[in-house]
């Protein structure tokens, strides 16, 4: 894709609401939205690290918590003590959400970047699986199965508009748009500078990387670092555009569906989960009238399949090789070093 | 004290079964490096198919039983050959991603074909428990264990005794040297998964009389599997043996004396803690089988 694309792109999503009046296809495109972002920072770990990992679900979860937590205000009895905490702005609990995130993924890093391959597959699945059963047996904090509730909008001041509280569909939509493009940006910067180069090595060859004086292990924890505080404000966002949260946001199924999104898209490209989201995101509500869930999900399960089998770069890596092949821009392959595959 | 013994026999009946599903994966980790999500799938296949041969067929429970663990070997083969087959030498990740499509795949099928009510699977063994001294366990919950401990032998035995095992555990020394030797190691794969597919349908055939038989039942079993695999250490058939007595107890004891609600949350906290301290597992040397 060019330099030009993302603006393209963008100017086209942002003109979606003008044409598109129907308020449900606009949920559906903010819920999209918001699992593009999540896919987005796991691709960061996954496509650029070359590290499975199976619990991100847990790092939008616990963005969603913290943020809803912390606007909500909770006092919780802990070892005797009681703590807090008066409901605060939405924007103060975005950050904590985010901050929270990435100070978990800094724990998960450390921890379990000493092994690697299924080990690391494995602990991965194990913390998100810990912190979902926290959520559901903390009741005093969390209100476990009976969910967070009446959890309030986001308020900002914006330029031209004063006090903005995001109750309808449309400003949400371009909350999503805005934070999904700095997101976009975040990541494009972070893989071309020498920490996604330092990345990109350790993934092809993790021996050779170190035996050229990369720190492996502070790479990829700065990454998930990242990657878990991006995934927190999706989280975060999530929670304020929702407005209820309950210990099934952290399911093994949502990672998948990030994983999916990311594997059909393109692993490793910047593209890819963008649009590995928007296919998975928008799909099943074509599918909905014709197929019950549970088909939607056995299909599901066979494009995944397939796609590894068929075509084990995913969508955007084709696309762009297809191009190539036609003579059209090679310069693509030069402005994203990420994308190269060879 | 009683509670104490009782905590202990509950613990032994949990971790036959527990290890049961942790040699199966262990067997298929070590031979194949394939990290098989489908594993807990296995297990729920194994249950419901015990529940229609017993249910609505009518079958004898045992007869139903073999029969179930029979369908779960056919069925693992079947994976093997269609799904793991064509992308042999694939690195583990790819491996892992066809392994997940293929469990979400299994599962909602599962859910299509049964519903998501839960099914209960009667069983004939008498209603009084077995008393010994001041504990009592259920005569159904014995047969699980002594059913289990009897399959785990078996698959030692057929690992250390047959022809069939000496080529598995070639394969799992050196591939390349024992394909030379003359194993087929195509066939080989196939019989490892198939063999390790059996034993989770087997745990979850034996268990369906005990709890009851639903389409997520899988994956919790599978996540513990996974507990247990790496307790023992990956490729370790001892280790996964002892490791499914281990998660048993540490959970059957932390949810009695600590927190119930935190029950399953031991497993994996136990998974944290010795990947940080001791990552090959407790007992291995090295990764190995037998």
């Amino acid at each position: 894709m060019s330099r030009f694309a993302p603006w393209a792109v963008a100017l086209f999503f942002a003109s979606v609401p003008l044409w598109i009046g129907d308020q449900y296809f606009l949920h559906i495109l903010i819920s999209t939205g918001i699992f593009i972002i999540a896919a987005m920072s796991l691709n960061l770990l996954l496509g650029y690290t070359g590290q499975l990992s199976l619990g991100h679900v847990a790092f939008f979860g616990i963005g969603a918590y913290t943020s809803a937590l912390v606007s909500l205000g909770f006092d919780v009895n802990l070892l005797g003590w009681t703590v807090t905490l008066a409901p605060k702005p939405v924007w103060v609990g975005l950050l904590c959400g985010i901050v929270l995130a990435g100070l978990a993924g800094w724990f998960i890093g450390k921890v379990s970047f000493k092994v690697r391959g299924a080990y690391f597959v494995i602990v991965t699945i194990s913390f998100a699986e810990v912190v979902r059963l926290v959520a559901l047996n903390w009741i005093d904090l969390t209100e476990g199965p009976m969910a967070l509730n009446n959890i309030p909008p986001l308020t900002l001041w914006l330029p031209w508009l004063g006090e903005t509280t995001f109750w309808r569909k449309t400003p949400n939509y371009y909350l999503i748009l805005v934070v999904g493009l700095v997101a976009f940006e975040v990541i494009r910067r972070l893989v071309q500078s020498r920490l996604g180069r330092s990345l990109i090595a350790l993934r092809e060859n993790e021996p050779l990387a170190m035996s050229v004086g990369i720190d492996v292990t502070r790479a990829l924890v700065v990454a998930t670092v990242i990657s878990a505080a991006i995934a927190g404000a999706a989280g975060g966002l999530y929670a304020h555009y929702i407005r209820i949260v309950d210990p099934d946001v952290f399911l093994f199924i949502y990672t998948v569906t990030m994983v999916i999104m990311v594997v059909v898209g393109g692993k490793g490209t910047l593209w890819g989960p963008v649009v590995g989201g928007l296919l998975f995101g928008i799909l099943p509500d074509f599918l909905r009238d014709m197929a019950a869930p549970e088909v939607q999900w056995v299909i599901y399960g066979a494009v995944m399949i397939v796609i590894v089998f068929f075509l084990p770069q995913g969508i955007v890596p084709a696309v762009n090789a297809w191009l190539r092949g036609r003579g059209a821009s090679s310069r693509d392959a030069a402005a994203t070093p990420g994308e190269d595959r060879a | 004290m009683e509670q104490f013994l009782q905590h202990v026999i509950n613990a032994q009946i949990l971790g036959g079964t527990y290890a049961l599903l942790g040699v199966g994966l262990t067997l298929i980790f070590g031979i194949m490096r394939v990290v098989n999500f489908t594993h807990g799938e296995l297990y729920t296949f194994g249950a419901y198919m015990l529940f229609m041969l017993v249910m609505p067929l009518g079958m004898n429970f045992f007869v139903g039983l073999v029969l179930a663990i029979v369908l779960g070997v056919i069925l693992g083969a079947l994976i093997e050959i269609t799904l793991l087959r064509p992308i042999r030498g694939a690195d583990i990740d790819t491996t892992m991603l066809v392994m997940i499509g293929a469990w979400i795949a299994m599962q909602n099928l599962e859910q299509l074909t049964w519903s998501g009510v839960a099914k209960s699977v009667s069983a004939p063994f008498p209603s009084d428990p077995l008393v010994i001294g001041s504990v009592s366990v259920g005569w159904d919950r014995v047969f699980v264990f002594g059913t289990a401990i009897f399959l785990i032998v078996g698959a030692h035995l057929l690992i250390h005794r047959t022809q069939l095992g000496k080529a598995m555990r070639a394969t799992f020394q050196d591939r390349e040297t024992a394909a030379l030797m003359g194993v087929k190691i195509n066939r080989i794969y196939t019989a490892t998964f198939a063999l390790g597919s059996g034993l989770a349908a087997a745990a979850g055939a034996l268990l369906a009389p005990v709890f009851v038989v639903y389409p997520t039942m899988g994956d919790m079993a599978a996540l513990k599997s996974f507990a247990i695999v790496i307790l023992g250490g990956l490729g370790n058939f001892w280790g996964a043996a002892l490791g499914g007595f281990i998660l048993a107890f540490v959970e059957e004891f932390g949810a009695g004396y600590l927190s119930s609600g935190y029950r399953d949350a031991m497993g994996f906290v136990l998974i944290i803690i010795i990947l940080i301290f001791r990552p090959t597992g407790i007992f291995a040397q090295k990764e190995r089988i037998g």
